[in-house]
């Protein structure tokens, strides 16, 4: 489903990302993990087009998205088509506030897919009763706590059928309850076969449901595999053992 | 008292200042007009990654903003007409006048109003794959109203008082009908009942900004 090969991106002369190959297969979910800045956020969001990579390849759907190369970015008409492909969920939620939870959902499935209006309510419908929320779609978003905020963008993503789905550390910004409402929604969504490539910081999730998990450090990645095998990697020990004892 | 006890002077005065009031709402009018989305082409060619487009609306706006607003209205209406060799009519330079100034201030206000909304915003339509055009009107623009409302009721209201500069350049509008009665009977009350007039323009102005600001309060963010 998605090919990243040998990544490389600087930042103002910062290496960010030195040579970082991915793959997600159909219907895996696979987790990120990996200390502050060692650059899981900015992979995920060259593989979007958020950001462009300085050298590599990104293959997603059949599509390839760039390839430094073989002839650099694709066009427009590829880009848009990649991204169509994927769903992606931020740190910060990033719901548009002038819309309703209604409109939120509504407004790229009208817009981008050209779905009529009957037809996207429907699914925002459908979509916003998977997250749970189909009671707030008048709602505005600042009304709304930050996971029910979180679960609109999960749903306003959902609504645009992707075929894969990318998290950015989705439960950063909330508290611990918050957070378990939000990864319940992305289990659930594991749970349906769904592809889904998600950063996280939640070690516990990411043992839970992830098929395979990802350990970056310093822009590289130092160790993949099933969870079992991530997790019981010595520079993973080290790293989730650092969180702070009492 | 040469007006307020002088029923018959003071009706004629205020169908003078009426008339004048025409021209200062004529004026008012045309360079809200033109000069608020002017301003927002402006602001766009501000906030464009091309500095061959950037960098000529950065100049225009800093002498704009930069030079007295009278010196513009003479500008206009004296060297111009030098330059190309028609005149243009009075009401038509001021209005050009005003309008370029206006803009500047309001590209200004509006380039502002861009970046306060958040990053996000535009990264969030990116990804639902808006196009940047699509992004900007449905998802940037209407946030922006909503934080400028305020910053831009300020420039209205000086431009209501601002009409005032051109008798520099011989219009008799409100202020001038005033000046002149003033002079001519030797007292100031002419003055002061156009000053009124003004401030329940304004009055009006505020109010209607304010509704407008309230109207916005339907969201927050």
């Amino acid at each position: 489903m998605l090919q990243a090969e040998n990544i490389y991106k600087r930042y103002a002369g910062n290496k960010v990302l030195r040579g970082v190959s991915l793959k997600v297969e159909k219907g895996e979910v696979v987790a990120v993990i990996g200390p502050s800045g060692s650059g899981k956020s900015t992979l995920l969001r060259c593989l979007i087009d958020l950001e462009r990579v300085d050298e590599g390849r990104i293959v997603v759907g059949g599509e390839t998205l760039v390839d430094t190369n073989a002839g650099g970015y694709a066009d427009k008409a590829v880009l848009r088509r990649v991204i169509l492909k994927m769903g992606f969920v931020f740190q910060s939620f990033n719901l548009f506030p002038h819309f309703s939870v209604l409109k939120n959902v509504t407004e790229a499935q009208e817009r981008v897919l050209r779905r009529g209006k009957q037809e996207a309510r429907e699914r925002a419908r459908e979509v916003l009763e998977k997250v749970g929320l189909s009671d707030k779609a008048s709602e505005y978003p600042y009304m709304l706590s930050g996971g029910q905020q979180q679960r609109v963008a999960i749903a306003r993503a959902l609504a645009m059928d992707p075929q894969m789905l990318c998290f950015d550390e989705p439960t950063s910004a909330l508290d611990p309850l918050l957070t378990q409402e939000v990864l319940m929604v992305i289990k659930g969504l594991a749970e349906e076969n769904r592809t889904m490539l998600v950063v996280t910081h939640e070690m516990v999730f990411a043992r839970e449901v992830a098929d395979r998990v990802v350990y970056m450090k310093e822009g590289t990645v130092r160790c993949e595999g099933t969870p079992e095998e991530a997790f019981g990697h010595p520079e993973v020990r080290a790293f989730t053992s650092q969180a702070p004892q009492l | 008292m040469k007006y307020l006890n002088n029923p018959d002077r003071l009706v004629s005065l205020l169908w003078q200042l009426w008339q004048g009031l025409g021209v200062t709402m004529r004026l008012f009018g045309y360079t809200l007009l033109l000069s608020l989305p002017l301003g927002l082409a402006l602001a766009l060619m501000r906030m464009s990654r091309h500095k061959a487009v950037r960098l000529p609306v950065q100049v225009f706006i800093l002498a704009m903003r930069g030079t007295p607003l009278i010196l513009q209205v003479f500008t206009v209406y004296f060297v111009l007409p030098m330059i190309f060799g028609t005149a243009f009519e009075r009401m038509t330079a001021v209005v050009i006048a005003f309008v370029m100034n206006y803009a500047a201030y309001f590209a200004e206000i509006y380039r502002g109003g861009v970046q306060a909304v958040p990053v996000g915003q535009r990264e969030a339509a990116h990804v639902l794959g808006f196009t940047r055009s699509q992004a900007f009107m449905r998802v940037i623009l209407p946030q922006v109203i909503k934080r400028i409302v305020l910053p831009v009721s300020n420039e209205v209201i000086t431009l209501v008082k601002d009409t005032a500069l051109v008798t520099a350049v011989g219009m008799v509008e409100l202020y001038r009908v005033a000046r002149n009665a003033a002079s001519t009977v030797g007292s100031l009350e002419p003055l002061f009942i156009a000053g009124a007039i003004y401030l329940m323009i304004n009055a009006v102005v505020s109010f209607l900004f304010n509704r407008a600001n309230r109207f916005f309060a339907y969201y927050q963010g």
